[in-house]
């Protein structure tokens, strides 16, 4: 696939935020929540084939936009694997999604704009792009947050992560008014020549790449900037969780790797001093507090903000091994992510004592939940084993100097294995009567199918890479 | 007037917004500061648009105008997020009559 800077819109925009809107209008028409997540499956479908269709240089729709745009053979990637993704969460969670409230078509519709946000974020070449793209992501998102009307915590989550969403846009704007400031410009490549007035402004770019790089912070919860996290991800519905933790957070590493792969050299010393400390703050905060978490679902906030911690290390190294890294961290986390999840929509009781003895009762959703928590540690075999190792190594390419964080970062992978392997402890070793809702054959054979990818893809990472590639 | 001016009352009125978020306890006050950040931005921007048009050449005189309209795309979104966010608002006031978010605090056990 040839790269083309000048003309990039890239049908997966297109296609999902029209497809969103005949999901919307499609809920006027299907009263049955079966056919409503036919629909959405269908409406998936479509999408990834327009998608996989520009991949190959079959179809595609021209639209000039000036450079707001650029299509990226990454961008590209990434765009296949968060679509991939989603319709994976579809067909596992579909029958949870329409049981949330009265209207089933219309959380489709908002994960479809959603999802849209993130496309954009995959292939935005411009800082409004960047702006409009975060907002298009999240705002469906807080919508989606509090849409358990009666129930207390979930309102109380969509106003927490509504104030923190809109305070972090108002940084992101500040960050972005003085870069324009700076520069004289929102592309985010390097600028041309600038004139004499430009110059004497020179010192507001990094100032404005700091108050950037501090809201997508925010968005993507690294530390001191994540005590939303818990709260939204432990209040909203668990199926929405579920996207909010995996799609929406790579897609907001994927809009980080692209400013600061061309952008981190104008920060000059102070990008070497921040970098680490919010690394080690961020895998600190998540893996400390994860221990002593009761419930399962709070255990899993606080691991993708330990999560976050690893991606991060993507930063050091954006151009070649980071790139990878973060391609195999985006699969190995959100499969893994996504599979706990839907574990978890099932049980009665999200506590550990919820699990007790689920072995017992129901041994495939037992066995497969290992693996994913196997996964999600980080153990050899697993995906989320070369995910880590990629995402170290690039810190290390980078410079060998990095060794100590390197060696911090395997001791919180160390002690994230105590609080993950407490759930493979109640499955298997606790006497207990696990309750869950009914399970379906359809979902069991995913949750096979999804460990089955999580293995291959740890035994030969490979054959991912070598996609990206092809 | 020169550009310092602008800039300082932009930054002046951010400080307010981010002070204002962080200390008050009503759940539109904090709403309105947010509104203020980000209209501090839209100055600024209004501001280095039109100082960068300053460099504007007689081939170009389109210098800085992006500036400009790239406030028009924040106010648009300023407004969806206020729809969306009052709604929510709304929806807490009818469960606890009460938009003070001390209230805030089931979630932490």
């Amino acid at each position: 696939m040839p790269e083309r800077a000048e003309l990039g819109v890239m049908n997966a925009i297109i296609f999902s935020a029209l497809i969103g809107v005949v999901m919307m209008l499609g809920g006027i028409v299907i009263k049955s929540n079966a056919g409503i997540k036919l629909l959405a499956i269908i409406l998936l479908f479509i999408l990834l084939g327009s998608h996989l269709a520009e991949y190959y240089d079959l179809f595609n729709i021209h639209i000039q936009t000036h450079g707001m745009l650029a299509k990226s053979r990454f961008g590209m990637f990434f765009n296949t694997i968060i679509i991939s993704l989603t319709l994976l969460y579809v067909l596992l969670s579909g029958d949870e999604i329409v049981k949330v409230g009265t209207y089933g078509a219309e959380y489709f519709a908002l994960i479809f704009f959603s999802l849209c946000g993130a496309t954009i974020l995959s292939s935005y070449n411009n800082l409004l792009m960047l702006f409009l793209g975060v907002e298009i992501m999240t705002i469906p998102l807080f919508v989606l947050t509090s849409s358990e009307k009666k129930n207390l915590k979930s309102n109380e989550a969509g106003l927490k992560y509504f104030l923190m969403g809109s305070f972090s846009t108002g940084i992101l704007l500040m960050g972005i008014a003085l870069y324009y400031g700076g520069t004289g410009l929102f592309a985010i490549e390097a600028s041309k020549a600038a004139n004499e007035a430009q110059q004497a402004f020179r010192i507001l770019l990094p100032l404005g790449l700091l108050f950037i790089f501090i809201s997508l912070s925010f968005k993507v919860s690294a530390a001191p900037f994540h005590f939303w996290t818990p709260d939204v991800y432990d209040g909203a519905p668990s199926v929405f969780t579920s996207f909010m933790a995996t799609i929406v957070k790579t897609a907001g590493f994927i809009a980080f790797i692209k400013l600061f792969e061309l952008r981190s050299v104008d920060m000059g010393y102070s990008w070497k001093i921040l970098l680490p400390l919010i690394i080690i703050l961020t895998l600190l905060a998540g893996n400390i507090t994860a221990v002593f978490q009761q419930s399962v679902k709070r255990m899993l906030a606080y691991s993708s903000i330990a999560h976050a911690g690893f991606m991060l290390f993507a930063l050091y190294n954006p151009n070649d091994f980071g790139k990878q890294g973060i391609m195999l961290y985006t699969v190995a986390y959100s499969l893994a992510t996504i599979g706990t999840f839907a574990v978890l929509t099932k049980m009665k009781d999200y506590t550990y004592e919820g699990y007790n003895g689920l072995a017992k009762t129901k041994p495939v959703l037992a066995a497969t939940n290992t693996i994913f928590i196997l996964s999600l540690a980080g153990i050899p075999l697993t995906a989320g084993f070369f995910a880590k190792y990629y995402m170290l190594a690039s810190a290390l390419k980078e410079s060998t100097s990095n060794l100590w964080l390197v060696i911090v970062a395997v001791l919180f992978a160390a002690v994230s294995v105590y609080y993950y392997f407490r759930v493979i402890q109640a499955m298997y070793f606790k006497d207990g009567n696990a309750e869950t809702t009914e399970i379906k054959p359809f979902f069991k054979t995913l949750l096979i199918i999804i460990a089955a990818l999580i293995i291959v893809i740890g035994l030969m990472p490979s054959l991912l890479l070598d996609l990206f590639y092809a | 007037m020169p550009i310092q001016y602008y800039i300082i009352l932009a930054l002046v009125l951010f400080c307010i917004g981010i002070i204002g978020v962080l200390i008050r306890r009503n759940a539109i006050i904090i709403f309105m500061c947010i509104e203020l950040m980000l209209n501090a931005a839209n100055l600024l921007l209004v501001a280095f648009s039109k100082m960068h048009n300053a460099a504007a050449t007689a081939n170009n005189t389109n210098v800085g105008i992006e500036g400009q309209l790239f406030v028009f795309f924040i106010m648009v979104v300023a407004a969806a997020e206020v729809s969306i966010g009052l709604a929510i608002i709304v929806m807490m006031f009818r469960n606890v009559h009460s938009i003070d978010i001390n209230f805030l605090n089931r979630l932490k056990n």
